[in-house]
């Protein structure tokens, strides 16, 4: 799997040319297109290619992510999770509803955890951000990680990225003391196989271990 | 028997919670380009015009494609196999609904398509619009075939001692899978590779073979992970087919992610139905006549129909029984199959009137079940393959402590709470499908076990490594199991809880034949071999690896109705001034042939359920009548429960042994937990204030 | 998604000038505008980040407590001075959105949050006099089991959201706001405004000025206070109704009150004729029903939302009740 083209390398300075026009086709060329001939050229699909990388409205933004500095360039649109999932393919980190509703593409920023589809990715260069993929490591898993296998805390396993992000999180808060408080405090995470309560019981598990 | 049952751990656990699976359009491609769907914004009429200049002119767009510039596709005359079989995306003008898939903007990166598609302006000719089905109810028709009559149920009826009569509606609801559907398309040539969220893979590649008019060996589909789907990603939907054509124009591969709003217009969902229960019975509760009918909303693109008098036929003993449930065409998005189609609405409506019934003749809820028990078919007279539904209301009413319930409404209190006990029954029929599996056994003794089937989340890769290996004889942990690819032997839909029967029955039979043609090198017998025989055989004939196809096919299921059954009993708190209801305890058995691990199967029948108790209390996408349009359009919204909603459930898993539903004894587990959660809660919430709520959901106006 | 340009502010004067061009919007949480830009509801040209201003502490100053602007909904609700002294701030944050969002949205944008109103920021092709003054009101005859009954206007029925801002209207708080021209301050519960027939004009804040922060007073009713809030789910979800209340009750006599309902009001519903109903009263249910009957009145239902009506004041004498020791 390759990276996708506007992922940049830290030290990258590949110059830009930001007068490159917007490459673009209209509806009358498209007409005149047969299945069996796409409508593009090999050169206006490398035209469009470079293009990405020279979108003359993104700006850097540096994002440290699970330890490590990424150097990007975005355009300022783009939101901290769709920065994570398509611009440095950490697809860890999932998108449920896109409108903060879901609790799906939780991480932390700065050791506290809130939805990435609601902040901009500039609004968080040069904090510290924690993905799913940060909590493992060296290949070992992190006892919430392991207390959600061993209950059965997830099926179809989309929420799950944001599931234990809030457990580890919650955890850490101080607010597992009971059944009830872990129920409220994993509210902002939304099931909808319906794992609430193999989930509980993990997040138990894990607090335990923790301590 | 060592594997087959125990409570393994998901064998996906690691990728699942590490962050390390990936979903549909988690498969960055090198140079994808994005695409962001537009959808209609009147329910009938055409598109007088596209107007795509300004989108064009924005940064980063690469096309736009709409019914203007989209090359024909072979419709097939509508054997496409699409869910909207007679709306071939972007083929003409006309707009059946809105929310309608009517143009694509393609462009190099995510924002920019976004805002392409905010740019795209478009014209329509109205045309009147079929929205309030209340309007159009005499228009109902009949297209599922779904009437059946035994006796004469209205003369039964007509002439019973004791008669409930009701009206019972169930409400628009949508799957809200937690990944939406999402798809990577990619040609190379005329080979056509599809990354999509799918429980129907051969679905898609049959579909996408047809309207591109090319091999179905051509069309490459995969689906490894699906972040739920609840039926909703078993229709081929139109943004595979957009998602397809673009990649095509463009010539790059295309990721399109249907937005939370999108899905809610073009993806499916659980339509609305009004459904009419007659119940009589004799003084001695015996049922003498059972009508079920009414309608249901469905539209003039696809074939569906909510087949809510399905579990009429299977349910209660009775001599007279007559169901009927046509639809009602409107211009309103396709309905689908949403879990335990038919059933869970259908239920709702019996098992909240056979409470009625319970209450107008003073009989205990369980005692009136029982007493109408249906020993065979109620139908067709058949035998059933297995039954344990008697089990099941014993031990499930044994643990909740339902003798402890005072039968008076409002009777039971705590505090300012009333509370309410109640209890409904749980079935589904015991589908199965063709399917084929192969079975490789490698000379290090360890085994590939494949088919192209689907893991939503029911823990069918787990479940089938541990089927194969109690066959083979080895630890589970030698045997992987594949799935999620059309390069791999087909199966079916992963629908209906069947793919535990259908697909489970091809492992079994392909491990089987493994079985013997290892066997047949050393001459031994099959049910000698063990763990580290096959090693030992494979080494000494130089073999590298030996492998065997099974092709399994339903067979025995001519002789017998095959259904799972369950039962389930909740305990409702509800303050008398803030009438929230509150489910604070459950206690469901189920009934359901073999179980292939215990863990899995609890967690399938917690998710029903659960679903359950978002169906009674919370679910329902609301629908603005003058516009055609769904209002309540994302997850804040529309609500399904949260953590704290779901307290205390106990699911206990009744043993049945089943000799005839299939060669693994397995009835599907994935649909029933719901069954019946609605109606249940529904009598716990009459037991508890004295007030019948017939519509769902129970929300807190309809009780104050 | 509209194009905008992104700066990031560093000190306050530079965050207003910047703020001050046209269409520049602060971003604190983003957890409403960045949801609302996805909706092309929001549609600003430059974006100035305040995250990195000043404006974050908690702080008792004489006579209350000052909240800076940026602190954050989990911050203040765990305070323990929010705790001691305004119990109501503290339970209506915490019954807030989750503990995520509450992790996000700051206190100043809490209380700039929009309305749901489906018309308004799902349904853009619809008409919406908010999102689009002069286009009508879809949400009349329309779905609005979720809309208000108080404060509606021919033109707008859309429900005020914040829960904290019917806490905050409760407690008399008072909002500093900076602009170009200095400093002003603002009583909360004048703060928010009637749709009237310009329900696009919401809040009493000049383009360019900023929310620095937040005083809420010390006072009897203030320690003694509490927010109940009714929804369909247990959690994570937009108020039905709830009620921010207040009680200083001395010898079973109620010696000060305050009452601000949430979930019907088109603003935070603060209701001085209910406080008059209880002032000087004894504390008891028939007291408490009275003021109910008070705060509701002039309530207008619509089609689906008449229950709202009843359920409001259910709310109300539930949470008096509560709050006065069950003695009702």
């Amino acid at each position: 799997m390759s990276l996708p083209p506007c992922y940049q390398p830290p030290d990258d300075d590949e110059p830009q040319d930001p007068s490159r026009r917007s490459f673009m086709i209209g509806s009358a060329a498209a007409t005149a297109g047969l299945l069996v001939s796409p409508l593009l050229g090999e050169a206006a699909v490398k035209e469009a290619a470079a293009k990405t990388a020279a979108d003359p409205n993104a700006i850097p933004v540096s994002l440290n992510v699970n330890g490590r500095v990424h150097h990007l360039k975005l355009d300022p649109r783009t939101t901290l999770l769709d920065a994570l999932r398509e611009h440095l393919d950490l697809t860890g980190t999932k998108k449920g509803c896109d409108q903060g509703a879901c609790g799906a593409c939780t991480v932390l920023v700065d050791g506290r955890r809130i939805n990435s589809c609601l902040t901009l990715a500039a609004m968080n260069a040069g904090r510290k951000i924690v993905t799913i993929e940060g909590l493992t490591s060296e290949g070992k898993l992190h006892p919430v990680q392991a207390a959600f296998i061993r209950n059965d805390g997830f099926q179809c396993g989309y929420c799950t990225s944001g599931q234990v992000c809030s457990a580890f999180a919650l955890i850490k808060e101080g607010h597992a003391h009971s059944d009830d408080e872990i129920r409220e405090w994993m509210s902002g995470n939304v099931c909808r196989c319906g794992c609430y309560i193999g989930i509980v019981q993990a997040v138990k598990e894990a607090r335990d271990a923790s301590i | 028997m060592p594997n087959v049952g125990r409570p393994l751990d998901r064998v996906d656990g690691r990728p699942k919670t590490t962050g390390g699976a990936r979903y549909a359009a988690e498969h960055n491609l090198e140079n994808t380009a994005y695409g962001v769907l537009v959808m209609s914004t009147i329910p009938a009429g055409t598109i007088k015009s596209i107007d795509a200049s300004a989108a064009l002119k924005s940064p980063g767009v690469i096309a736009v494609l709409s019914h203007q510039n989209t090359p024909t596709l072979n419709d097939a005359q509508g054997k496409n196999g699409l869910r909207e079989a007679a709306l071939v995306p972007f083929q003409n003008a006309s707009v059946r609904y809105a929310g309608q898939r009517i143009a694509v903007v393609v462009a190099d990166t995510l924002e920019h398509a976004t805002r392409g598609a905010e740019l795209v302006k478009v014209t329509y000719d109205e045309a009147p619009a079929r929205i309030d089905i209340q309007k159009f109810r005499d228009e109902a028709n009949d297209r599922a075939k779904s009437k059946f009559s035994k006796g004469d149920a209205d003369a039964a009826l007509a002439s019973a001692p004791v008669k409930v009569d009701q009206v019972y509606r169930t409400p628009y609801e949508h799957h809200n899978p937690m990944e939406a559907h999402s798809i990577v398309a990619a040609w190379k040539g005329d080979d056509l590779t599809l990354y999509e969220s799918s429980q129907n893979i051969f679905g898609v590649q049959s579909s996408m073979a047809t309207l591109f008019s090319i091999p179905k060996e051509k069309v490459h589909v995969v689906s490894q992970f699906v972040g739920g789907a609840f039926g909703s990603k078993g229709g081929v939907w139109p943004h595979v087919v957009i998602a397809a054509v673009a990649a095509r124009e463009v010539k790059r591969p295309v990721k399109l992610v249907v937005t939370r709003k999108q899905l809610y217009f073009g993806n499916g969902h659980r339509p609305e139905t009004e459904q009419r229960v007659a119940l009589g019975a004799n003084a001695d509760g015996k049922l003498v006549a059972l009508i079920h009918e009414g309608f249901g909303q469905s539209n003039d693109v696809c074939d569906y129909a909510e087949r809510f008098v399905r579990p009429t036929r299977a349910i209660y003993a009775s001599d007279n029984i007559r169901g009927v449930n046509p639809i009602v065409s409107l211009n309103l998005p396709s309905p689908t199959y949403m879990r335990a189609p038919g059933e869970s609405p259908g239920m709702f409506a019996i098992e909240s009137a056979m409470d009625e019934l319970a209450f107008a003749l003073k009989i205990d809820p369980v005692q009136l079940r029982l007493i109408n028990h249906a020993d065979t078919d109620p139908v067709n007279g058949k035998p059933w393959s297995s039954k344990s539904l008697k089990q099941c209301y014993e031990q499930a009413a044994d643990r909740f402590g339902w003798s402890r319930r005072n039968p008076e409404p409002r009777s039971m209190k705590s505090g300012r709470n009333l509370i309410g006990l109640g209890m409904a029954s749980a079935t589904y029929p015991a589908h199965r499908s063709p399917a084929s599996a192969r079975a490789v056994m490698k000379s290090d003794g360890t085994a590939v076990i494949s088919s192209g089937s689907h893991e939503m989340g029911m823990g069918t890769a787990t479940v089938m490594a541990q089927l194969a290996a109690e066959t083979l004889g080895v630890p589970v942990e030698r045997v992987k199991f594949e799935y999620g690819d059309t390069t791999l032997p087909p199966a079916p839909i992963s629908a209906g809880s069947m793919t535990a029967a259908s697909v489970g029955s091809a492992v079994y039979g392909a491990a089987l034949e493994l079985k013997k043609k290892i066997a047949a090198l050393d001459g031994v017998d099959p049910a000698s071999l063990d763990g580290d025989s096959y090693h030992s055989i494979l080494s000494k004939h130089y073999l590298d690896q030996i492998d065997a196809r099974f092709d399994a096919k339903p067979e025995q299921e001519e002789s017998h109705s095959t259904q799972a059954f369950g039962a389930h009993f909740v305990e409702v708190s509800i303050d008398q001034d803030l009438p929230v209801v509150r489910v604070n305890r459950m206690v469901s058995a189920f009934a359901g042939g073999r179980i292939l691990n215990e863990k899995t199967a609890r967690s399938q029948y917690l998710g029903g359920i659960i679903q359950g108790i978002g169906m009674a209390l919370m679910e329902e996408t609301h629908l603005d009548k003058r516009l055609g349009t769904y209002t309540n359009v994302n997850f804040a919204e529309y609500l399904v429960p949260v953590n704290p909603d779901i307290r205390d459930i106990d699911i206990i898993i009744v043993e049945e042994e089943d000799k005839f539903v299939n060669p693994i004894g397995v009835k599907g587990i994935g649909e029933i937990g719901i069954v019946g959660v609605a109606p249940a809660i529904a009598n716990a919430v009459y037991h508890a204030t004295g007030k019948r709520v017939r519509d769902l959901p129970i929300t807190i106006e309809k009780l104050l | 998604m509209h194009p905008f340009d992104f700066v990031r502010a560093h000190e306050i004067a530079g965050a207003i000038r910047s703020g001050s061009r046209d269409a520049a919007k602060f971003i604190a949480g983003g957890t409403n505008l960045v949801d609302l830009m996805k909706c092309d509801v929001e549609r600003p040209a430059h974006i100035v980040d305040v995250n990195d201003l000043p404006l974050t502490k908690i702080e008792q100053t004489s006579g209350g407590i000052r909240i800076g602007a940026l602190a954050r909904m989990s911050d203040v609700a765990e305070h323990p001075i929010v705790l001691e002294n305004f119990p109501v701030i503290s339970q209506a944050l915490l019954a807030s959105a989750s503990p995520q969002i509450r992790n996000m949205a700051s206190i100043a944008g809490n209380l700039m949050q929009r309305t749901r109103c489906a018309y308004f920021r799902e349904l853009t092709w619809t008409p919406c006099n908010k999102r689009n003054p002069g286009s009508g009101c879809s949400a009349i005859g329309g779905e609005n089991r979720l809309h208000a009954i108080l404060g509606t206007s021919d033109s707008c029925i859309a429900t005020y959201p914040s829960d904290l801002a019917v806490a905050v209207v409760a407690l008399d708080g008072v909002m500093t706001l900076r602009g170009p021209n200095g400093e002003r301050y603002v009583n909360a519960a004048n703060f928010h405004l009637l749709p009237g027939n310009t329900p696009h004009i919401e809040h009493d804040l000049k383009h360019g000025e900023l929310i620095t922060s937040l005083f809420i007073p010390d006072a009897a009713h203030a320690r003694k206070s509490a927010y109940l809030k009714v929804r369909d789910r247990a959690a994570y979800e937009f108020a039905l109704t709830s009620a921010a209340v207040g009680l200083d009750i001395d010898g079973g006599t109620i010696r000060s009150a305050r009452v601000a309902l949430g979930g019907v009001g088109t603003k935070p519903w603060r209701s001085r004729d209910a406080e008059a109903a209880l002032l000087g009263k004894p504390a008891n249910e028939q007291t408490f029903r009275a003021a109910a009957e008070e705060a509701v009145k002039g309530a207008k239902a619509q089609e689906q939302n008449g229950f709202k009506i009843e359920l409001a004041k259910r709310t109300l004498v539930r949470a008096l009740t509560d709050l006065a020791g069950g003695v009702a």
